[in-house]
């Protein structure tokens, strides 16, 4: 037998470059982590001039807040608040305190509560991550499960997966939140009415979240699946003597889930508003719960200082999104 | 090098001559079209069979069929269809899984969307291993490293832990190739395995797998090019419309073709010997044929040392084109060949004025071209025309074939001045480039692949040009349409003078097409001449090796 010629027009293999290759990879870290930072800084920029647009004067806001009525506060009155609050300094020092001070992890004082906003928001936070996280999770499941085993398996089946998906994925929050409550704590009490944020009690609310998103992102999935399994390397797989299952699990799901990761940074920063319903329905402690009462009392500082911590949550969400993307499809890596 | 260890085969080994796989009045059908009508063959051990045929012939449906995966709502049916004394038709979903990839092995084209992207060459190369539990977690890597090794893949342990997408198309064609050899499969089906490759690799997968049929395994090739089939086929069977027309030793059927349609097909081929005639037999120009006169005094359009660098992703500059002069004179074809990669459709680019280029300039009738602003070049814009590779691209979906070339012509230096002179030369156009009247309402959609590039050309030559820039034109379309194109091409040019730069990566299109040529590789000119000259009495080394590569009809054995 001939020795075949080695390939001439073989290109340059990326082991041949490994010192050019990590340094580009930190730049591109590098270059991430700088527009993260900007971003925040928007954010923060945006919350701030956001309080000072709120007509009246912000002392003037707070003295009402804490007696319960409208009314002229005389500047005897009002100075000690300015003080207290820093609002007798220039605009563009507020500013630069509070930028600085998000960084340092200081999100001012709360109008009502007297306590700085990183103490209100503090112990809200760990129980709506673990809700919306666990959302996320449980959702991915359910689309998984719900597109391997429907996705191309006779008319019926699919229909009946994809009719599951378009159903659930039309299906509004606080609905969801509340025909659970009603039917497996009320009716059948599996679950506890009021959850408090024990495991048990986390059930629902995660149930909530999770059941129409795992509709989107099985709908999502379900077209990807659908495109892979035309795709030639499908029948090469098959060709070489590969069941079907093992077609969807081994090659063709690792392509159809690309799109739904994508998403899956949208989502996370989605589910933080709909814990704030979930939460409510269960009165579950979180973030949301916090939310629905600085709105409610004017508590502006507060509510801003919710607002930076769902954007930072979004761009972490996008970076671990970036992240997964890579892991999956390599290909991105190497561009 | 090692030849691949036949541990099963040897045993159950068919004896030469004898039939392994028998097929005898196989039908295929979808619903209630049958692609396949009942067709008969045999494939022999040592021996290969070559199944040619256009687009929609059922050759890659009967290719399918012969493993299994015809798909779900196909109906099969055969007389005999037999491997070996096996029953095919007669294998359940679990027997057919331990027959592909064990006793059958199947290479589809373009390994870039054949193998699974996203996991390791060595994966995709091992799995038939795994799934037919050949040898254990040790001794598979191994086995596929030999793999590579024996398919002609340098650094095969590297290879095995990239991906496919790092491999150049060669590469990842072997990788492809030693997958479905893994388990020394005593039939091979390769369906088009060389049509997305270059000259040169295409001829190394050739090798390789005549090599596997010195082996004594028996390959049946599906290809839509004959001259491949030349090369690799000991018998030829011509399919089409579902059935097999002429079938026989491959040198008779490609020497002495005795069906209409297999000398139909085998005078569509360009090559050397089709300078001057027609592509489609039996058919004769519009007007009395006359050579066309060549006007070498100034040219018409000039490139002078033209230079484009790219940054890679990388951050490394690449020249893609790299010092290119040429002069095409009014009339003429001026031919530029090369493999992918080599800067021609760049350099068509560049002369289009479309892509700015970073050395040198192009002149147009002697006055400047590339270095005007876009505004300057506007009003001359209508004296270089252009065709793409896929006119469906290039076509606004919505807009009909008559719209289409309207709007080409407003854009002339006499645009239409009334409805009804629009619709008449819209008419006389398209009856040019062989439409008719009924086709003027239609969307490119509804158009075949011929016809859409008839459009395109319809549309190149309304604003009455002087050139037109043919990149890839007849890549994407079938022997017997392609040479429809390219009569048609020769037919405008006798007619209207127009010269053509005529971009093709098809030595045999170019070499009918063209009056000079350009070789191009790696974004430099390596060599230049007149279209005999480079073709007969190469200089270059470079040209030299593609002309050897160069798979052709007196090959077939």
């Amino acid at each position: 037998m001939t020795t075949l010629a080695p390939d001439v027009l073989a290109p340059v293999t990326p082991t041949a470059l490994p010192a050019r290759r990590s340094v580009r990879a930190a730049r591109r870290a590098a270059l991430k982590a700088a527009s993260a930072v900007a971003v925040l800084i928007a954010a923060a920029s945006v919350t701030f001039f956001a309080q000072l647009a709120i007509p009246g004067d912000r002392a003037t806001i707070i003295l009402n807040l804490q007696n319960g009525r409208e009314q002229k506060w005389s500047s005897s009155e009002l100075s000690p608040v300015n003080e207290k609050f820093g609002f007798d300094h220039p605009l563009l020092t507020q500013y630069l305190h509070y930028v600085g001070g998000f960084f340092k992890g200081d999100l001012g004082t709360s109008y009502t509560q007297y306590r700085p906003v990183t103490s209100v928001i503090g112990a809200q936070i760990l129980p709506t991550l673990v809700l919306t996280v666990g959302a996320l999770v449980v959702a991915w499941i359910f689309a998984l499960v719900v597109t391997v085993l429907t996705v191309r398996r006779g008319r019926a089946v699919t229909g009946i997966g994809s009719s599951f998906e378009a159903f659930t994925a039309s299906l509004p929050h606080y609905w969801v939140g509340v025909i659970l409550l009603v039917v497996f704590a009320v009716k059948i009490p599996i679950f506890p009415v009021i959850g408090g944020d024990g495991l048990w009690g986390t059930v629902l609310p995660v149930l909530t979240l999770a059941i129409p998103l795992s509709g989107f992102l099985g709908q999502v999935t379900r077209d990807e699946f659908d495109k892979v399994l035309d795709q030639p390397f499908i029948t090469t797989a098959r060709a070489r003597g590969m069941g079907d299952t093992a077609i969807r699990l081994r090659h063709a799901l690792r392509h159809a889930v690309l799109p739904a990761i994508t998403l899956s940074g949208w989502a996370l920063g989605a589910l933080i508003s709909g814990a704030v319903i979930a939460e409510n329905i269960y009165g579950r402690p979180g973030i949301g719960q916090v939310l629905v009462t600085a709105v409610n009392t004017r508590d502006v500082p507060t509510v801003a200082g919710i607002v930076l911590v769902v954007a930072a949550v979004y761009i972490v969400a996008n970076l671990l999104v970036d992240l997964a993307y890579a892991a999956v499809d390599p290909r991105l890596r190497a561009s | 090098m090692t030849v691949v260890a036949s541990k099963q085969a040897s045993t159950r080994q068919v004896a030469p001559g004898q039939a392994l796989l028998s097929v005898q009045n196989l039908r295929v059908a979808f619903g209630e079209t049958e692609v396949v009508k009942g067709i008969s063959f045999t494939a022999r051990p040592g021996s290969c069979l070559a199944i040619v045929g256009e687009s929609g012939s059922g050759k890659s449906v009967t290719a399918r069929t012969l493993v299994g995966l015809t798909g779900g709502d196909a109906r099969v049916a055969a007389d005999r269809l037999d491997l070996d004394g096996t029953d095919l038709l007669a294998l359940g979903e679990r027997a057919w899984r331990r027959t592909r990839g064990k006793e059958i092995g199947f290479v589809l084209q373009d390994a870039l969307v054949s193998l699974d992207q996203l996991r390791r060459v060595g994966a995709e190369v091992g799995e038939p291993l795994e799934l037919h539990d050949w040898g254990d977690r040790r001794s598979r890597p191994e086995r596929v490293v030999e793999l590579l090794t024996s398919v002609g893949v340098p650094e095969p342990e590297m290879r095995a832990r990239q991906r496919p997408y790092e491999l150049s198309g060669g590469l990842r064609q072997r990788a492809l190739i030693a997958s479905a050899i893994a388990l020394d499969p005593r039939l091979v089906i390769a369906d088009e395995p060389t049509t997305a490759l270059d000259v040169t690799v295409q001829a190394q997968v050739l090798d390789l797998l005549a090599a596997s049929k010195e082996r004594g395994t028996s390959i049946i090739l599906i290809s839509h090019d004959l001259s491949v089939v030349a090369r690799l086929a000991d018998e030829v069977a011509v399919m089409r419309d579902g059935e097999i027309v002429e079938h026989g030793v491959s040198r008779q059927v490609l020497c002495d073709p005795q069906h209409e349609y297999t000398r139909a097909l085998l005078d569509a081929v360009p090559s050397e010997h089709t300078r001057g005639v027609r592509l489609v037999r039996g058919t004769s120009p519009s007007t009395p044929r006359e050579r066309r006169p060549i006007d070498r005094g100034r040219p018409l359009l000039e490139g002078r040392h033209l230079t484009k660098v790219y940054r890679g992703p990388d951050g490394v500059d690449r020249t893609v084109v790299d010092d290119v002069s040429f002069e095409l004179y009014a009339g003429e074809t001026l031919g530029i060949v090369g493999e992918s990669g080599s800067g021609k459709t760049t350099t068509a680019r560049i002369a289009l004025a479309m892509l700015e280029a970073e050395g040198g300039e192009v002149l147009l009738r002697g006055e400047p071209w590339s270095t005007l602003t876009q505004r300057e070049r506007r009003p001359l814009r209508n004296r270089v025309g252009v065709v793409y590779q896929d006119p469906l691209s290039s076509f606004d979906p919505r807009w009909s074939v008559g719209r289409i070339v309207a709007d080409a012509l407003s854009r002339g230096p006499n645009p239409p001045s009334s409805a009804e002179e629009r619709r008449t030369r819209v008419l006389g156009l398209l009856q040019k480039v062989g439409l008719g009247e009924h086709q003027v309402d239609v969307g490119p959609l509804r158009l075949s692949g011929g016809q859409r590039q008839r459009v395109a050309i319809a549309r190149a030559l309304a604003p009455e040009p002087e050139l037109i820039v043919c990149d890839e034109p007849v890549s994407a379309l079938d022997v017997s349409v392609q040479a429809q194109v390219l009569d048609l091409l020769t037919d405008l040019q006798d007619d209207l003078g127009v010269s053509y730069l005529f971009i093709s990566h098809d030595l045999g299109v170019i070499h009918h097409m063209s009056d000079r040529v350009l070789v191009m590789k790696d974004g430099k000119v390596v060599e230049r001449g007149t279209a005999d000259d480079i073709f007969t009495r190469p200089q270059d080394p470079y040209t030299q090796r593609l002309l050897t590569a160069l798979p052709r009809l007196e090959q077939a054995s």
